[in-house]
């Protein structure tokens, strides 16, 4: 016996491809056209626009909660259009999302809300238009915090939703 | 089945395999008293803190080198178990009057009301004809003069162990009138490395720590391990290939097994009281509902289908109800429904901003224990409350506390308690009363602990 499965609808959000997709050129042109300070400059330099290294460090894998929460701020929704776009440009990555939790929780109770965190990340990117089947998620509850300092800041850290692109 | 034996070390025997010859009236002739029960040789468990009784507990004789020394372990083990329950205190041996060479001895009871000793275990400890030992004790009630209770075990020798918990469960249910809880075993997992990137393995181990072994390997992260009521058998949820599903292990043969099909996660796995289903919540985009499936059949029925966080699953002793946590309120709280899903009424509400999950029926159908979180003062604790939510009592306390799980008589809670900053888990037990609090060592840091039902 199958689980009933609660369709998910991808929405196609077509308009908004053209506009994204220029980002990445604007860069490269402007970095083509600075002219070299002094003689001295070092080479453009950085992790390679479709590199999983500018992902996490440029785009931001990693979205953040409140207590007991899962709905995206607009910090974390304007973090995940990035993801969005860079995704739409570079059609070949896939997204694993893991949802985390600090570790004011039950083991159980934080494994379903590390699975509500990565869904609301899953469903905004497809709300953006990502395929759907380029997502994953996964739950971990508290059990792979980012950071151990039992206070206020480290738990704010590790209640979070990281993108893992592959 | 060879190679699984020698990984696994022992298969655990039935008792019914282990214990060859019982009736111990035919081999004791001295025992002419009917077992009879004084006031002064019992403990009434109910009462909630309890002077511990002293008990005597001279070692068992043998009459070889290898026999005395299991004669020694064996009283040791008695002893340990007894103290360990809070209700016992066991005498220091070396102010015993009086050496009972044999079972057959008559206790010189006077010498032993000396040393105000309320009950006294007298044993023995025998190499039979078949090769097989056998181990033979009398529980005596000193003030009385009476012997309460007697018995004979014949087995192997590397069975001594549990012979050992048999007797202490025996002199604990004769004392207490509860049954005992000595001959279980607690499944656990172990913890090491950083918490950033903690490893966890399965790991199994005596009630009293002895014969502590490893189950997986840690290669995949497992979480809530649960022993089945009826079977060599664990629940647990396992990160196998990065894909969290409930499993199945059986402990005699190591086989392990993903329980189901499902698209998404599925967790929190609890077995039904006669052992032949699991309930445990599935996770679908991002909603978790609790279903239970049928363990012959592999047919599944959903049981709660709500927006809400429903999960921690565990079904009362009698497998008419089940009770719950669910945030479908507001926050997380304890939920009893029906065993077919209906019905489902809160029961935790508590003072202040309580969070309560992990909720687990009393194997006497009498209380639920939780995990509270107290946002109000930041602290953990672990309680009990009667099924309809009434007379709520808090036991322990700490800045984590987690998961309890009951001893099979229902009168003692196993947690685990997390220190701060990443420091150190670890295994502790507390009566019902909220009393003798005790730690239970284990070799590394240890979580989730479930305690197994008396052996078979």
């Amino acid at each position: 016996m199958k689980l009933g499965f609660v369709g998910v609808v991808a929405i196609s959000v077509a308009i908004m491809l053209s506009g994204c997709a220029k980002k990445p050129v604007q860069t490269q042109q402007a970095t083509a056209a600075a002219p070299a300070p002094t003689p001295s400059a070092p080479p453009p330099s950085g992790p390679a626009p479709d590199s999983i290294e500018y992902f996490n460090t440029v785009v931001g894998n990693v979205v953040n909660f409140a207590y007991d929460k899962y709905d995206l701020d607009a910090a974390a929704q304007s973090k995940l259009k990035g993801q969005a776009t860079w995704l739409k440009q570079y059609a070949a990555r896939t997204l694993t999302v893991e949802g985390h939790c600090d570790e004011r929780g039950t083991r159980e109770y934080n494994l379903g809300l590390g699975d509500r965190r990565a869904n609301s990340v899953r469903q905004f990117l497809i709300a953006e238009g990502v395929a759907a089947n380029r997502i994953k998620t996964i739950s971990y509850g508290k059990e792979r915090p980012a950071c151990v300092s039992s206070d206020e800041a480290c738990y704010a850290r590790n209640r979070r939703g990281a993108s893992v692109a592959q | 089945m060879k190679k699984n034996e020698m990984q696994l070390g022992a298969i655990r025997l039935a008792r019914r395999q282990l214990l060859k010859s019982l009736p111990l009236a035919a081999a004791l002739p001295a025992m002419m008293y009917a077992p009879q029960v004084l006031a002064q040789a019992k403990i009434d468990i109910t009462r909630g803190r309890v002077e511990p009784m002293p008990i005597a507990i001279p070692v068992f004789p043998g009459n070889t080198d290898e026999l005395k020394q299991m004669g020694k372990d064996v009283s040791e083990v008695i002893a340990k178990d007894l103290e360990r329950s809070g209700l016992f205190r066991p005498l220091d041996q070396k102010a015993f009057l009086q050496e009972l060479s044999s079972l057959d001895v008559q206790p010189r009871f006077a010498d032993w009301r000396t040393l105000a000793a309320q009950a006294l275990v007298q044993g023995s400890v025998d190499m039979q004809p078949s090769g097989q030992i056998r181990i033979a004790f009398r529980l005596w009630d000193v003030f009385g003069g009476q012997q309460m209770e007697g018995k004979g075990y014949g087995t192997d020798a590397a069975n001594w162990r549990r012979v050992a918990h048999m007797i202490a469960d025996l002199i604990y249910s004769t004392i207490t009138g509860e049954s005992g809880y000595f001959d279980t075993r607690i499944v656990y997992i172990a913890e090491s490395g950083p918490a950033i990137n903690r490893v966890k393995r399965l790991a199994i181990m005596d009630q009293d720590g002895a014969n502590h072994r490893y189950l997986t390997d840690g290669s995949a992260l497992v979480l809530t391990p649960r022993f089945s009521p009826t079977g060599p058998e664990i629940t647990y949820l396992s990160y196998f290939r990065n894909v969290p599903r409930v499993y199945m292990f059986n402990i005699d043969t190591g086989r392990q097994e993903v329980l189901g099909d499902f698209p998404g996660m599925t967790y929190a796995p609890r077995f039904s009281p006669d052992g032949n289903g699991v309930t445990f919540s599935a996770a679908l985009n991002g909603n978790s509902d609790i279903y239970t499936m049928d363990l012959r059949s592999r047919k599944m029925v959903r049981l709660t289908d709500n927006p809400a966080i429903d999960t921690s699953p565990c079904y009362s002793p009698k497998g008419d109800q089940l009770t719950f946590a669910s945030d479908r309120g507001g926050s997380q709280q304890i939920y009893v429904m029906n065993a077919d899903g209906s019905n489902p009424q809160r029961i935790s509400f508590g003072t202040g901003k309580g969070r309560y999950g992990t909720p687990v029926w009393s194997p006497r159908g009498d209380l639920i224990a939780f995990t509270r979180y107290a946002t109000s003062d930041g602290n953990f604790y672990i309680g009990v409350m009667k099924p309809d939510g009434s007379g709520e009592r808090l036991l322990a306390q700490g800045f984590l506390v987690e998961a309890p799980t009951w001893s099979p008589n229902g009168r003692v809670l196993m947690y685990f308690a997390q220190s701060p900053n990443g420091g150190r888990t670890r295994l502790f037990s507390i009566d019902l009363s909220g009393y003798n609090q005790r730690e239970m060592v284990t070799p590394q840091d240890a979580s989730d602990p479930a305690w197994s039902p008396l052996s078979p």
